[in-house]
């Protein structure tokens, strides 16, 4: 690991003077998949939080790319997308323009040149929509693209977050539980578009999951947590082979 | 026959005025969840510095380049001073800011301009024209043209502009639209701006009828209920909410006044506002209340 693209150091986080991260460090490598793993309250959730900025961590720090991430509002712009446990789409609004709005931030065009449809305003326009096509036919929603989201069937609904997260080709990709709550059949058909826009936008993804079966065939790179400690780190097969995991997990991993 | 259209007509014309004062409320609100109290300061801020820059020789064209000037100016230093040090501050905070703000605005407005009304003739008559047995004040139609002409064009912006798209995203999930990178401080400065642009409009037609004082601030009240029946953050429910407040109230007020002895107009949207509290709390396009991050 000579180059990490994100560089955890010694992040520690309390809430009302529990500690719910414990002095974690890690790194995870650029074009890899990297899975947290925990049991519930394992501090999965904080730690996703903090490397995007939503919790400010009490000590340690988060390098992308060798520089301080310093908040919520710039993800976007140094080339992190994120998507939610509890779905954040915008569900009045279209497929299409909860996509297209994940390159909003691109947008340079002056109200004024929006107002007329004058300069950049319909160039970029137009781009952003052909961004959006390109990953809403990768991902399989392109026939929903005028459905109002709030409507859609939930398996859906985590599939357009995730093309909304895809859609500026973010370098890192911060996935919550992307598959919870969803049956045995949606879980392997989000897996294939997972693996498939990883490989075709060779996005970095972090992610966090319950199903360990899913995370050992999709990761390169397994982080195991409890109670805000790290408790392993490696490949999918070094940590299955873990004592201490083992022992977290009383013998989850058997089968 | 012709009497009660005329009736129905007028209370229609000045339910656009209402929509239009409406609308820098649905704007504020749909991009910090917040009412801006500071609405009707600004009405008052924007038509006493036209005034008294018309007073002080300006050309009628001039003084209302340069009022827009200024209130544009005000909407980025709102944003800049007030605004972004309370990103991610409840609701509650952001309510409260904007009521201090109010009274800076009336004291500064005040303090640069004097506190003594002055008369506002934009060269309108209110003569009236008649057509078809039903006569309507000129000046009436003027207003309400100029008025559905500014909502027209607010609306269409924000239907069809990125920037409009972006405003829904806010309005809808604030977390989310931050997330995504979407530039909450260039949307608060647009979306104060173009309630800096309405108050100057309104304050001028508004000012021209009733004079630019300090009650002129008040007149943002009358918003208030069209908010409750539209929903804060729908800009066709401002619109038809503007429509409803301004037919009832003027209706109410010939056809059921005499019975109690008139006057009921002032209270009469207010009324109508509670009823439809109890009825339909979230407006007739708004949206369920959402707590906000």
């Amino acid at each position: 690991m000579t180059t990490a693209l994100l560089d955890v150091q010694n992040v520690s986080l309390a809430f009302d003077g529990i500690l719910a991260l414990d002095d974690v460090s890690f790194r995870v490598a650029r074009g890899e998949v990297c899975a947290l793993i925990g049991p519930n309250g394992a501090g999965k959730s904080s730690m996703l939080n903090v490397v995007s900025g939503l919790y400010t961590a009490n000590a340690g720090d988060v390098l992308f790319e060798g520089e301080r991430l310093t908040g919520v509002g710039e993800l976007a712009r140094r080339g992190i997308a994120r998507t939610f446990q509890n779905i954040a789409l915008f569900r009045g609004m279209t497929v299409l323009e909860n996509v297209a709005l994940g390159t909003d931030f691109r947008g340079r065009a002056s109200f004024f040149e929006q107002a007329l449809r004058i300069g950049r305003a319909p160039r970029e326009e137009r781009r952003m929509r052909e961004e959006a096509a390109v990953v809403m036919d990768l991902l399989d929603i392109a026939s929903h693209r005028t459905d109002v989201v709030g409507r859609l069937p939930y398996g859906l609904q985590k599939r357009v977050e995730l093309a909304r997260a895809l859609v500026p080709r973010p370098k890192m990709l911060l996935l919550d539980e992307p598959m919870a709550g969803m049956t045995v059949h949606e879980k392997r058909d989000m897996c294939g578009y997972l693996l498939g826009a990883h490989e075709k936008l060779g996005t970095t993804v972090v992610l966090i999951e319950h199903d360990l079966g899913v995370v050992m065939d999709l990761s390169d790179h397994v982080i195991v947590l409890d109670y805000g400690k790290k408790l392993a780190d490696g490949t999918p097969d070094h940590v299955r082979a873990d004592p201490a995991v083992i022992e977290a997990y009383v013998g989850s991993f058997a089968t | 026959m012709s009497f009660f259209i005329e009736v129905l007509l007028g209370g229609l014309l000045s339910g656009v005025m209402y929509t239009m004062v409406a609308i820098g409320f649905v704007l504020i609100y749909k991009a910090s969840g917040v009412f801006n109290f500071a609405q009707g300061a600004m009405v008052l801020f924007a038509a006493l510095t036209f005034v008294s820059l018309t007073e002080r020789g300006f050309a009628f064209p001039l003084a209302f380049i340069a009022t827009l000037a200024a209130m544009l100016l005000l909407a980025l230093a709102i944003e800049r001073i007030v605004l972004r040090p309370l990103v991610n501050a409840p609701p509650l905070s952001l309510f409260l800011a904007t009521l201090g703000l109010a009274y800076i605005l009336e004291g500064l407005a005040q303090t640069l301009w004097g506190t003594q009304v002055h008369g506002l003739d934009i060269g309108v008559s209110d003569a009236p024209i008649s057509a078809a047995g039903v006569s309507v004040s000129r000046f009436d139609l003027f207003a309400a043209g100029t008025a559905a002409t500014l909502v027209a064009t607010l609306a269409l912006f924000f239907r069809l502009t990125r920037s409009g798209v972006a405003l829904r995203a806010v309005a809808d999930d604030p977390l989310a639209a931050i997330a995504v990178g979407i530039d909450l401080r260039r949307l608060l400065a647009l979306v104060w701006g173009v309630a800096g642009v309405v108050a100057l409009v309104a304050g001028l037609l508004w000012g021209a009828r009733v004079g630019v004082q300090f009650s002129l601030s008040l007149v943002v009240l009358k918003a208030l209920p069209v908010l409750i029946i539209g929903g804060f953050s729908s800009i066709p429910g401002a619109i038809v909410g503007g429509l409803i407040v301004g037919a009832s109230e003027k209706l109410a007020e010939v056809y059921a006044g005499p019975w109690v002895n008139g006057g009921i107009e002032t209270w009469f949207p207010y009324f109508i506002a509670l009823a439809f509290l109890l009825v339909r709390p979230a407006g007739l396009f708004g949206e369920r209340s959402v707590q906000r991050v």
